[in-house]
This record gives structure tokens, sequence and C-alpha cells, in this order.
């Protein structure tokens, strides 16, 4: 019913722009990572010498799998947050549920930076949690440790990604059929069996797609690092970030970013087949 | 019953989690004594009267406004023909092009950044509010055509048809009957467009010149250590931000969170 004048008006200018401003600049990076620096210049000298220091140099691997522990980490906390707290509004809240859905949602809303600065004024040594303690004299000098360390940035992550893991598990909660779950307890299993076998697998989906959520925006930030993580919390996007500052080695950093992004698109890839995998069954 | 209860116990401390940095946050914006310590002591208003007359704060919300407005108008035009031709015509790369729309909000904001970065270099464009506004409304046409494409399917295409049938142009069909329906598609992607836009930091953090943003303003001054001026522009923004969510419901209760959902269930998933 449309024309085919109407489809290439409406295709043709976000054809152009996404290719010119999202499809280009990313190729730019790739192709950044194949070219070198001499002298303090950029030279389009086409090699693959900056891949072969990234396998070959230890440093990036040790940083890597710094980075994915607390990426892990934080997939993990962020479940163990997310998931009982959907369980609970999908099953238990009763007449409060709509209030309490609103209520995950409006952290969201609060900016991401600004809730890193709160968790630094909570946990550096002069800051709020030290306050505290001291106030209930449980220590008697300020605690150095908390921030400034992987810790802080799980802490700090695991805050952000706790609702966006959240959301997906309680859609998918919200639609788990009753009269299923009416028909386990009727045939004998406690709540329990209940859930392991009927809840929990319904809602892997939803739990596949806020861990891969958690996990993968948790692997490419460098903020937080910057703000609480301190030294022993520098992850690879920090590694990145200095080399296309101080340390100016644009070919380096981009080939570090193609890895990042090679893991991230194969881990998104691997988190649609296995929900693929597990609806079919 | 036991278990229910553990339950609701559980959930109380998570809320507790969520909430605390915010509350921490509100709390010290009126504590003379500054940020840090406990318990707040002494009530004061100074932090606010400070911030206030800090003209280079409110020079930086003034940016951000100006590139979030301008972002949300961009974004949204291109989005709202990218979901057409995704919901209408059939192209080469079709399938690849849902793909790439959607890539800036998967991937970390630093590999978009620092590829706009590139792009900029090699085209010999300095850095300023301009291109921090083409990084901003590059990586949200994503959520524009997310969000319009779902309310495009939801669409009854009678409607057009009958329009079309009767003798309507395209061009009458689409801006009589196409976009008044998707008005309230339109509103939502353009708040949560906004709202994104407003705090974006790691595309900015590499776009950015001479001009800072709100969200770059308060990284500089994080960095010259801590001060509850930052408490007091961020609880303001809280509160303008909750408002703007309760004005919104009131326009249409429950769309939003369905919307998110959707959104962050097809970010888990792009197909």
């Amino acid at each position: 019913m449309y024309s085919r004048t109407y489809k290439s008006l409406v295709s043709l200018p976000p054809l152009v722009w996404v290719g010119t401003f999202l499809l280009l600049p990313y190729a730019l990076m790739f192709a950044h990572s194949l070219w070198a620096v001499r002298e303090g210049v950029i030279v389009h000298h086409w090699n693959l010498d900056n891949y072969k220091a990234l396998f070959t140099n230890s440093l990036y691997a040790e940083v890597l799998f710094r980075t994915m522990r607390i990426a892990a980490s934080v997939t993990l906390c962020s479940i163990l947050l997310g998931y009982p707290l959907a369980y609970y509004l999908a099953f238990h809240a009763g007449g409060r549920r709509e209030l309490l859905y609103q209520l995950v949602i409006v952290p969201l809303w609060v900016s991401y930076l600004v809730r890193g600065y709160a968790w630094k004024t909570i946990l550096g040594s002069d800051g709020v949690l030290n306050g505290f303690l001291q106030y209930l004299h449980l220590t008697h000098e300020p605690v150095g440790y908390f921030l400034y360390s992987p810790f802080a940035v799980v802490l700090m992550l695991t805050h952000i990604y706790t609702p966006f893991v959240f959301l997906p598990i309680y859609a998918a909660l919200e639609h788990v059929p009753r009269p299923l779950v009416e028909a386990s307890q009727d045939l004998g299993a406690n709540s329990v069996q209940t859930f392991w076998r009927v809840i929990l697998p319904l809602s892997v989906p939803g739990l596949l797609a806020g861990a891969t959520l958690a996990f993968v925006l948790s692997l490419g930030d460098f903020l937080a690092p910057l703000l609480v993580g301190g030294p022993s919390g520098t992850m690879i996007a920090n590694v990145v970030q200095s080399l296309f500052g101080a340390a100016f080695d644009w070919p380096l950093g981009a080939a570090i970013s193609v890895g990042i992004l090679v893991i991230t698109i194969s881990l998104l890839f691997l988190s649609e087949f296995l929900e693929k995998r597990w609806a079919f069954q | 019953m036991r278990g229910a209860t553990l339950l609701a116990l559980y959930a109380v401390f998570v809320f507790a989690f969520l909430y605390l940095p915010i509350v921490v946050l509100v709390l010290y914006s009126f504590n003379r004594g500054g940020v840090g310590g406990f318990p707040p002591r002494h009530f004061t208003l100074s932090w606010y009267t400070q911030l206030f007359a800090d003209s280079s704060v409110w020079d930086s919300v003034l940016n951000s406004l100006i590139v979030a407005a301008a972002s949300v108008a961009l974004s949204l035009g291109l989005g709202l023909l990218a979901a057409l031709a995704l919901d209408r015509a059939d192209f080469p790369g079709k399938r690849l092009f849902r793909r790439l729309v959607l890539l800036p909000l998967i991937l970390p904001g630093i590999i978009t950044g620092l590829s706009l970065l590139m792009f900029a270099f090699l085209a010999g464009v300095h850095l300023s509010l301009l291109t921090v506004f083409l990084g901003h409304s590059s990586a949200l046409i994503s959520v524009a055509t997310t969000e319009l494409f779902a309310g495009l399917q939801k669409l009854d295409r009678a409607q057009e048809e009958a329009s079309l049938d009767l003798g309507a142009t395209p061009w009458q069909t689409f801006w009589r009957i196409t976009l008044p329906n998707l008005k309230l598609s339109l509103i939502a992607a353009g708040l949560l467009i906004f709202t994104l836009s407003m705090d974006e930091i790691a595309v900015t953090f590499f776009l950015i010149g001479r001009d800072n943003t709100l969200p770059l303003e308060i990284w500089a001054r994080l960095r010259r250590g801590i001060t509850p001026e930052i408490n007091a522009i961020s609880t303001l923004i809280f509160v303008a931000s909750v408002a703007l969510i309760v004005v919104w419901y009131q326009l249409r209760a429950r769309s939003l969170g369905a919307r998110s959902q959707e959104f962050l269930e097809q970010l888990g998933e792009p197909s």
C-alpha cells in the first residue's frame, strides 16, 4: 500500500545518517586498530602489531581478567538483589505492587554520575559510613579500604544495574501463567519445589536478558573505576582511555576497543542463542 | 508464611540499598558541616544559595538543556523515519541496519565516544557542543527507533488504508492519521531521550570542547574534591525528574514502565 517514493523517503535519511555517524566511525575504530604510531604521529601503515601486543603483553590479559571478575560480581550481586525483589513483587506484593514497581524505577532517573558521587561520599575515609561506625563506637579510626578498591566499583555498579536486572526478570515472572503455579501446588509440590521446577525455568529468558545487560555494561565501564576504584580497581576501558589520552597510542587503544566490541557482541549472540535453546525445550 | 515474611524483609533491604545513596545525597545537601561524618547536625540552605550564585553551573545546565532539546528533535525525527522504514519498507541490509541502530545502547559508551572522536578528528571538526549533540543524537536514535517501532506495530493499519482509499495523499495520511496516533509513543520517546541526554557522560566525555554540559561540569568539580554544592544541584535535578515522572504518569498511567520493560527486553535480545 505504500509507494516506492514513500519507502525511499522514509528509509534514506536514517540510512545515510546511521551510515555516516555510526557505521563509518565504528569502521574507523577498526581501521585505527590496524595502523601504527611512529614518532608521535599516526601512520596508515597496515599491520597486526597492536593485536600481537594484546596477546603477548600479559598486562592486558591481567586487566581484562580483573574487569571480567568485576563484571561477573556485579552481575551476580544484581541478580541476588534483583531476582528476589522481582519475585516478591510478582507474587507477594498484592495491592502495593504498582507503587513498589515505580519505586524500583525512580533510582534509574538519578544520574549515573550523581549516584557514583553519592557512594564516594558514603565510602570515603571522612565519609558517612565511617562517621556512622565511629558514632556507634564500632571503630575508632576511619577505615580506609571502603573507597578506592574493586569492592567499591562492584558496589557502585551493582547499585546502578540492579534495577536493569530487575525489570526483565519482573516482566518474565509477571507472565508466568498463574494456573500453572496453582496446578503445581494442587498436585502436592511445596512452594520451594514449585519455584525450582515451574517458576524459575519460566523466568530464565528474563534472567538471561538482565544478566547480559549488567555484564556487558559493566565490562566497558571506565567512570566507576575513576570515581571509586583507585589504582587497584582499574578496568580495561581505563586502559583504552589512557591510550587515547596521555599515553597517545590511538591504534593500540583502538585494538583493545575492538576486543571489547567483539566480546560484547559475542555475549549478546550467546545470550540470544541460549534463550532460543531454552524456549525450544 | 515465614518464608513470605523473610522475603518481604529482604525486599525492604533491597529498597534500602537502592535508596541509601539518594537519601544521603539529599540529607547532606542541607548539612552545614558539609558532606561526610555522622549524624548530619545543623540544617542550612547555604549550599543552595551558593549554588544559585554559581554561574558556571547554570551555564552548564543551559548547555545541557540545549544539547538535550536538539538531540530530542533530531533523534525523534530520524528515529520516526527509521521506525517507518523498518515497519513498511524493504531494503538491502535491513537486518544489519536494525542491529546497527541498537548498537550504541548496548556497546560501552567509551567505544561509541572514541569512534566519533576519531571521525571528528579525521573530518577536521573541532570539538564543541555541536560534536556532543551529534554524538547524543546518533546514539539516541536507537531509543526513538525502538519506541516508535513498537508504537507503529500496535497501530491500526485500517485507518491509514481507509484514509488512502478515500483519496488522501500519503502526506496527508501521515500528518492526519499516522502522527496523531503515535503521539503518546513520541512523547514517551522524547522524555526518555531528553533524560538520557541530560545524564550522558561516557560519550560526552570524549566529544566535549570548551563548554561543559552539566554532568561534565560536575565531573570537573569532583576532580577538585567533594563539595556539598554537588549534593544541592543533584537534589534539585532529582526533584525535577521525579516531578517530570509524576506529570507523565498523570498523562498516561503505566505506559512508561511497560515501555521501558519492552525496551530493555529488546536491548537484551537485539534481533
